[in-house]
């Protein structure tokens, strides 16, 4: 009470304004301090999952929220192409000089995986690329770029897409629209709805497509599918920009995941790519990957490099060294590529294996629902079309921890879990065929 | 500015028989197109929709990029120097333009810490290459902390900083000024004349304005102290200030204690923040507790700032890019120093007038607030590259833990710091010698990798044509370029600069 008497006198002297009040002890540093106001972020969906999963003591519990790959004992593991490579490497000086021409030979070795090994336009010089920050670094100098010349431009995004694609456009200030993509009720591609999108977007817009294993929904455009996609493109002018951040865990063949990106230059578009080694090289913490762009000349593409170039040079100033020499070294050495070649396709793989095994239990146990889209869905996700309710029960009840939109990570799932995994799912859902026929509509 | 397409320039089909099946698909998919009731105008709106369209095989498709009219960005004054240095085939070339350091024999140099850490990394097989937190390895943050703020620093002690993990010090930097853009209420920071020159490309793209405050004098090669204190005197109330911690880049001219005791008494009383780029703790005095006085000093008070501390140089990590960003906030418990009773009431911006526990309270408050500022900073972080680079700062932690290496990197910086001051000595030694025209005591003066001889640009221009002398337009040297061999050479360039151009 004494208090209020004392600031009411206070804010008369201070001739009744507030913000002048508060702005005359916020300016000093003994008062206030400059953060009162800043509210606490919303944690991200996805690495929220796993700081959720690490804080829980439960001996059963299943991490299948972020996409990172575990063997079948459900470890993390570093290939041997990798270990090669970093003995090669260990005690290696590698000058300033050495890593420029490093960068220019993973840029190449990159390129060539994701456009082909003999594609014209790589010779032809007209590849504006440059290593990135992974796929994440990849997709923000894009769109750094994008904003730069065309700021009214929106990027479309398919709905849904991976969580921080609306964060890093929307960090560069580029407007974002969505086109429909996946389909809910048959958990496949809605690719009447998908062509209905992109021939209503004025002519010449920016979509983001994901040439393999989409994130979340591993739902995929077949070869013909992607054709049409291809010609409508063309017809509307469309520039397509490609993440590629699970080349060789669709198929375990890269050439065949990198298939939409074929069809896309074979008929003559220009394009965007970000690629990424954090999966298919199990390189996750060292953020390398590949932004290109693909110019109409060689002398475009030198000027396109030199802004992202500028654009790196005031976020990061470079990316680091290692992963590129790991990746560089793996890449321009014939046997090592090979290794990770078969590397690829054992990890791809495995994932299969867990995908039908999932399905298989889950159908054994008599649940009344279609899972038939565990095993038509491509990649290291699984949309499984579980509700945040179901997802919830899932963490609260068996510890089975994935993200809220039923996204289940399947290289969580091994050979001594799927079992319990498949019961924790049909325990949720065998009442529920309600909930799980209901649209999913994910941000 | 967008490129039209017609579909007669659409190429790509290597047989007739695939363009018939094109042809086919893109027919149906005309009528698709104009069947709708869609306003919107085709490129082949010139076309009776009811024509066939077909795809000639021959023509080339070459629509514009829609980047065609991008024009080209330009060369980073700082490394195309040594753009320029390689392309030039002279055997006496000195290339003393980046600011990386070189042994006497002119060579780049992996620590011997480094390669120790880096072999117990290598020998680790346990060791995986996960995804780090968005903020980075914790044990690096906090090693790193300590480093800058001191082992016994009580911000610590009392929670009251927030340290994350970047990319060497550009992408501290870069991530302090995002931050700061937005969530600080005075969105301009000031930073000094000259500086870096990546610093208002960094803060810029960050979304904060960039004002300058007078640093250098150029008629004495020393601080304009004065001008300093005036033009931070004249900043807005809140303003953000880029303070180098030690070792001034480009000019390595420092302020003293005392001028730094000034700088601090006036900042606090206007309400600055301080952001400090630390880049060469160690680096220049040898001792990396003398290169962090500065930075101490303000923590010491009680009062907030941010840090961006860079490994690039004093663990020889450039290509790496280990960094981190401190962000310390305020000491709500007060040390007595003023204002207790206002303080007390108005700490709380949302105004909790009833509450009763204050102490508690502020203590809790202040954690509180540390942890509402990483959250923040994660929300920066995340849609610019995920997560930190694992490589470096692994190297770091493993270097800054282990007592041993720790003191055998505290030798070895202070071998690089003393070549460097050998070499300031050499080349005044080797001007006086020759009799060079001015007064060169600032060679000797200023501290840190680099000397603002005070050479204008054609002067320098003249020692790279006539000398092959490589360094920036601003007459900036790295004295980390030289060696006892190639003193001579830069001084005979730096006399004839000064007796034949003016």
């Amino acid at each position: 009470m004494q208090r209020r008497i004392v600031i009411n006198i206070m804010w008369r002297f201070m001739g009744g304004s507030f913000t002048r009040l508060t702005r005359c002890f916020s300016t000093s540093p003994r008062a206030v301090g400059w953060w009162e106001n800043a509210s606490p972020a919303a944690k991200d969906p996805i690495t929220g999952v796993t700081e959720a999963f690490l804080a829980d003591t439960n001996p059963h519990k299943i991490n299948l929220g972020v996409g990172a790959y575990r063997d079948d004992e459900g470890k993390p593991i570093v290939l041997q192409c990798v270990r090669n490579a970093e003995a090669k490497i260990a005690g290696c000086e590698f000058l300033e000089a050495n890593a420029t021409e490093m960068a220019s030979s993973l840029v190449e070795e990159s390129v060539k995986l994701a456009y082909g090994e003999h594609a014209r336009v790589l010779k032809e010089g007209r590849l504006a690329g440059l290593q990135a920050l992974s796929g994440t670094g990849a997709c923000r100098l894009f769109a750094e770029l994008q904003r730069r010349f065309y700021p009214e431009l929106p990027i479309y995004l398919p709905r849904p897409t991976w969580s921080n694609h609306h964060n890093v456009w929307r960090d560069a200030q580029v407007p974002q629209r969505t086109f429909q993509y996946y389909h809910p009720v048959s958990k496949g591609l809605n690719f009447a709805a998908l062509v209905d999108d992109v021939k209503n977007a004025p002519d010449g817009s920016v979509f983001l497509l994901h040439p393999c294993a989409h994130n979340p929904t591993g739902v995929d455009p077949t070869e013909e599918q992607w054709r049409d996609i291809s010609y409508l493109f063309k017809v509307k002018n469309h520039f397509p920009f490609f993440d590629m951040a699970y080349q060789g865990f669709a198929s375990g063949d890269l050439d065949m995941d990198a298939q939409a990106i074929r069809i896309f230059l074979e008929d003559g578009h220009l394009i965007g790519c970000a690629q990424s080694f954090a999966k298919n090289m199990g390189l996750y913490g060292h953020r390398v990957g590949c932004v290109s762009v693909l110019c109409a000349d060689a002398k475009q593409a030198v000027v396109v490099k030199s802004q992202m170039q500028q654009i790196a040079r005031a976020m990061y100033g470079s990316p680091p060294v290692h992963g590129l020499l790991l990746v560089s070294t793996i890449l321009s050495d014939p046997q090592t590529k090979s290794l990770w070649v078969k590397e690829v396709k054992v990890m791809a793989n495995r994932i299969k294996r867990m995908r039908t095994a999932l399905r298989e239990n889950l159908e054994k146990l008599g649940s009344p629902l279609n899972w038939e889209h565990i095993t038509n869905q491509v990649g290291m996700f699984c949309f499984s079309g579980l509700t945040p309710d179901h997802v919830d029960r899932l963490a609260r009840e068996f510890h089975v921890y994935m993200t809220r939109d039923g996204r289940i990570s399947m290289a969580g799932v091994t050979t001594s879990n799927v079992s319990y995994l498949a019961d924790a799912i049909h325990e949720v859902t065998k009442h529920d065929e309600e909930a799980l026929n209901i649209c999913y509509t994910s941000h | 500015m967008r490129p039209q397409l017609t579909l007669t320039e659409a190429h790509g089909f290597a047989s007739p028989c695939a363009s018939s099946a094109s042809d086919r698909r893109l027919n149906a998919l005309v009528r698709h197109l104009v069947d709708a009731s869609s306003s919107k105008s085709l490129a082949m709106d010139s076309q009776n929709p009811s024509d066939t369209i077909s795809a000639s095989p021959t023509s080339g498709f070459h629509a514009d990029s829609v980047f065609a009219h991008v024009v080209r960005a330009p060369e980073d004054p700082i490394l195309g120097v040594t753009v320029a240095y390689n392309k030039d085939p002279s055997p006496v070339k000195l290339n003393l333009g980046v600011g990386a350091y070189r042994t006497e024999e002119g060579k780049p140099v992996v620590l011997n810490v480094v390669r120790q850490a880096e072999q117990q990394l290598v020998n680790d097989r346990s060791r995986v290459k996960e995804y780090l937190p968005i903020v980075g390895l914790a044990e690096f943050n906090k090693l790193s902390a300590k480093l800058i703020l001191g082992a016994d620093s009580p911000a610590i002690q009392e929670n009251r900083v927030t340290t994350v993990q970047c990319l060497s010090g550009t992408g501290s930097l870069r991530v302090g000024g995002e931050f700061l853009a937005r969530h600080y209420h005075q969105r301009t920071i000031y930073i000094p004349l000259p500086t870096w020159g990546n610093h208002p490309k960094v803060f810029t793209l960050a979304g904060l304005s960039v004002n300058t405050y007078r640093y250098y004098d150029p008629t004495t090669r020393g601080m304009n102290f004065q001008g300093l204190l005036e033009d931070l005197g004249s900043a807005p109330s809140g303003a953000i200030v880029l303070l180098h911690a030690c070792a001034h880049n480009p000019t390595g001219v420092d302020p003293t204690i005392q001028q730094w005791e000034q700088i601090r008494q006036l900042m606090r009383s206007k309400g600055l923040l301080p952001f400090f780029d630390s880049a060469y703790q160690g680096f220049a005095s040898g001792s990396l507790d003398a290169d962090a006085q500065s930075v101490r000093m303000f923590a010491a008070d009680g009062g907030e700032c941010l840090i961006a501390q860079s490994y690039a140089k004093n663990m020889g990590l450039y290509g790496e890019r280990v960094g981190a960003l401190s962000i310390m906030v305020l000491d709500n418990v007060g040390k007595g120093k003023g204002g207790g009773w206002l303080k007390d009431q108005f700490f709380d911006s949302h105004s909790h007038m009833e509450c009763c526990c204050l102490v508690t309270i502020k203590v809790c408050k202040t954690a509180d607030v540390a942890s509402r500022v990483e959250s923040q900073l994660k929300l920066v972080i995340r849609p610019m590259y995920s997560n930190p680079p694992i490589h470096g700062a692994s190297i770091v932690a493993t270097i800054l833990k282990d007592r041993n290496l720790y003191d055998e990197w505290t030798i070895e910086l202070k071998a690089m710091a003393d070549r460097i001051i050998s070499m300031r000595q050499k080349l005044f030694d080797a001007l006086h010698v020759r009799g060079t025209p001015g007064d060169w005591s600032h060679i000797v003066k200023q501290i840190g990798m680099f000397t603002f001889t005070g050479l204008n640009s054609e002067q320098v221009a003249f020692m790279t044509r006539e000398y092959h002398v490589y360094m920036t337009s601003d007459g900036r040297i790295s004295m980390a370029g030289l060696s006892s061999r190639t003193v001579p050479h830069l001084a005979d360039a730096i006399y004839a600069a000064v007796t034949r151009v003016v």
